[in-house]
């Protein structure tokens, strides 16, 4: 990544000044013409450095209080496809692919649910369970209890 | 929470215009105008509904390295290893989690070299294992929480 690009990430990830010409007042700041900022924003938009643009909601503040982490033991081989359709399900924020680490861990598919309330978050997690059944070998469920840190992902 | 509250969490989690005046293009398609989205948006973010206005980055793609890791500490050792962990700069997210494995963090490093360095400094410090969970692949993500 360039220097400019950085730049413009250290002035954005906070977020958009509120201003009819957001992007004017940034470019100012950055001592560049509000086109190079536009079209530096468009190409990382592109290529997946920024992932989208607008509100991000605050998942308590709309009553989204149920969140789990549900981990699954899935087939090698079926995995990425049957991960990408879990990927794909609504109110599932992350889903990755993890190493297992046998003994003590077997499960290699992480999905993140939401729900506004338990009943809503197993309901999703049923979902995911029948999807990935025919290659489903075991999984858990684990809810968070406390958040013990959360600083963000900055760049410093 | 109110009709325009509504469009905002429903509809504009994504594709804010590049466009010279985005706000006024935004207020158009949610069918206001834009010095009533301004003041919305304002307003939510003052009480906590909306985290962020603005681009959401990939860490990892913007060149970071990043693991979750997870720990299983006796709940009688628990607050002395979450303060030990906590401790590191390089500790980005640290939950605790109803399970055997109860301690599960996210480290964010500049470097790949650096992950298992501070993984190892947390095991010699707390007296237990740490499991290295890196993502291997990513399934595609469009989270749409609705209000």
């Amino acid at each position: 990544m360039n220097a400019l690009d950085e730049r413009i990430v250290r002035a954005t990830q906070a977020g958009l000044p509120l201003a009819p010409e957001p992007y004017r007042v940034i470019s100012e700041a950055l001592g560049i013409a509000q086109e190079e900022l536009v079209s530096r924003l468009g190409a990382m938009l592109a290529d997946g450095r920024i992932r989208r643009i607008g509100a991000v909601p605050n998942h308590y503040a709309l009553g989204y209080t149920a969140n789990a982490m549900s981990v699954w033991d899935v087939a090698d081989d079926a995995v990425d496809e049957l991960g990408a359709r879990v990927g794909a399900l609504p109110l599932v924020s992350h889903c990755y692919r993890r190493p297992r680490r046998l003994p003590e861990w077997p499960y290699n598919l992480f999905a993140m649910v939401h729900g506004r309330g338990r009943a809503e978050t197993e309901a999703r997690v049923e979902e995911i369970r029948e999807l990935l059944v025919p290659a489903l070998r075991a999984s858990d469920v684990l809810y968070s209890t406390r958040i013990l840190k959360k600083t963000g992902l900055r760049l410093a | 929470m109110d009709e325009l509250e509504r469009a905002i969490v429903n509809r504009l989690q994504g594709g804010f215009p590049l466009a010279e005046r985005p706000f006024a293009a935004a207020a158009r398609e949610l069918g206001t105008e834009e010095a009533a989205l301004i003041a919305k948006l304002q307003a939510m973010l003052e009480a906590g509904t909306l985290t962020r206005f603005g681009p959401m980055y990939d860490a990892e793609r913007l060149g970071g390295a990043f693991t979750l890791c997870a720990m299983s500490v006796p709940q009688a050792d628990f607050e002395r290893v979450a303060v030990l962990v906590n401790a590191h700069p390089e500790v980005a997210h640290n939950y605790e989690r109803a399970h055997r494995y109860n301690l599960w963090f996210v480290l964010a490093t500049g470097s790949r070299a650096r992950i298992p360095q501070v993984i190892a400094a947390i095991e010699a410090q707390t007296g237990y294992p740490v499991l290295d969970l890196p993502r291997e692949q990513e399934y595609f993500i469009e989270l749409r929480l609705v209000a």
